[in-house]
């Protein structure tokens, strides 16, 4: 019986030039060049993408959900970072 | 402590009927999270199981054409399989646990793939029937509550639909070819029928987890529900072909706008899910045979990494 599991990568997929690459899901490989030829066959069978990026789910680190309400907090109170905050005169134009 | 864990399963189910999604790293119900993993895993297993009826005609499709279609398929059900596997995952399930339980016997997978696929007709009937009960079967579980479930769902949605419209393709063209063409064809809808109505599981009566699921958003429709759907779906397109569907009990109820129809056998049915089907057997060890001599690849993949590593390393 196998002893040890290949390890699971995250797969990000650019779906057409122009834009980000996404994540798309994971799959288990041995290496990086083994994960890119599986995601290639896993994820991209009709035609989604024209850039692969591999990432080993142990390197990806993420902010914590329950400390999800204060870690936001800072950008609730700022409303004046959106344009709508400020009154434009209707005479005035491209703006 | 008791009122805090009582608060957080009470602000879990207002999320979940204000509809926002679950994601890996929230806070859930353990008996929620267990639910999942049995689902989203017996579901990996029936896509990978499912390979094999399949597999069978690959080398003996009718043409060049069909034998592509064919391997496409296939091809797709092993990346469904891979899509739920890493759905699950993302709930803390281990891979390698979850195969060891396929290949124990302890988790089930689909009783349709333990039927056996017998003439090119059940390439057909697969295709149309058994995708089509899938596809009514998987829609919902696009908005299911968990966020990586439901997207893998709209991944697998979006290529069913070309496996349900071959299958009907292979109908059609049987049911247009020579007389013997067409009773392969209705020879096959009459053995794959009362199988695909049991896919949809048993009577809501004897379903008691249906009502959790419902509540947790991980099932939208109950198991009478679909299978009436799938019978209204279906019926019109038997007609079309020329088929006749073998059910005498099988009606028009202008009432309910629906159809009537007779009982599925669900003697027959608990005994192919407690292993006495068919092809269980020959399923399972097929599974089992393929995962043992595969590895030798898993491992030499691993040493041939590790080996490239310190390569490196030193190189470096």
């Amino acid at each position: 019986m196998t002893q040890k599991e290949w390890p699971l990568w995250e797969v990000f997929i650019r779906s057409k030039q122009g834009l980000d690459h996404k994540h798309v899901g994971s799959l288990h490989a041995a290496d990086a060049e083994m994960a890119i030829q599986n995601a290639r066959d896993v994820y991209t069978r009709r035609l989604e993408g024209v850039s692969i990026w591999v990432v080993e789910s142990t390197n990806v680190h993420a902010s914590n959900p329950d400390d999800a309400a204060a870690f936001y907090e800072p950008a609730n109170d700022k409303i004046y970072r959106h344009p709508t905050f400020y009154q434009v005169p209707d005479s005035i134009k491209h703006m | 402590m008791e009122t805090l864990e009582l608060t957080q399963e009470e602000q879990f189910q207002a999320r979940i009927d204000a509809d926002v999604r679950i994601e890996p790293k929230d806070w859930m119900p353990d008996a929620y999270r267990k639910t999942l993993i049995r689902q989203i895993s017996q579901h990996a297993h029936s896509e990978l199981v499912g390979m094999l009826p399949e597999g069978n005609w690959i080398t003996r499709a009718p043409s060049l054409k069909r034998k592509s279609i064919l391997l496409a398929k296939v091809q797709d059900e092993a990346g469904h399989g891979l899509y739920l596997y890493s759905a699950a995952e993302t709930l803390g399930a281990s891979r390698d646990q979850m195969l060891a339980d396929l290949h124990s016997g302890k988790a089930k997978y689909s009783s349709i793939f333990n039927y056996p696929t017998l003439s090119w007709a059940d390439m057909g009937c697969v295709g149309w029937l058994v995708d089509g009960a899938a596809i009514l079967n998987q829609v919902p579980l696009c908005r299911t509550s968990y966020g990586p479930y439901a997207r893998a769902m709209v991944r697998v949605c979006k290529e069913e639909s070309f496996h349900q419209r071959q299958g009907f393709e292979i109908m059609q063209t049987l049911c247009e070819g020579s007389p013997e063409q067409k009773a392969m064809a209705q020879e096959g809808l009459n053995r794959w029928w009362w199988p695909t109505l049991m896919m949809f599981g048993p009577k809501d009566s004897e379903s008691p987890n249906t009502a959790q699921s419902m509540n947790w958003r991980i099932k939208r429709f109950t198991n009478d529900e679909l299978r009436q759907k799938f019978v209204d779906m279906m019926v019109p397109q038997a007609e079309f072909l020329g088929l006749t569907v073998p059910d005498p009990n099988l009606k028009w109820n202008e009432a309910k706008q629906g159809y009537d129809f007779g009982d599925v056998d669900w003697e027959e049915f608990w005994n192919v899910v407690k292993g006495n089907g068919m092809c269980n057997k020959e399923r399972l060890q097929a599974r089992v045979q393929a995962h043992e001599e595969g590895a030798w690849v898993r491992e030499a993949a691993l040493a041939h990494a590790e080996k490239r590593k310190q390569r490196e390393a030193v190189a470096a």
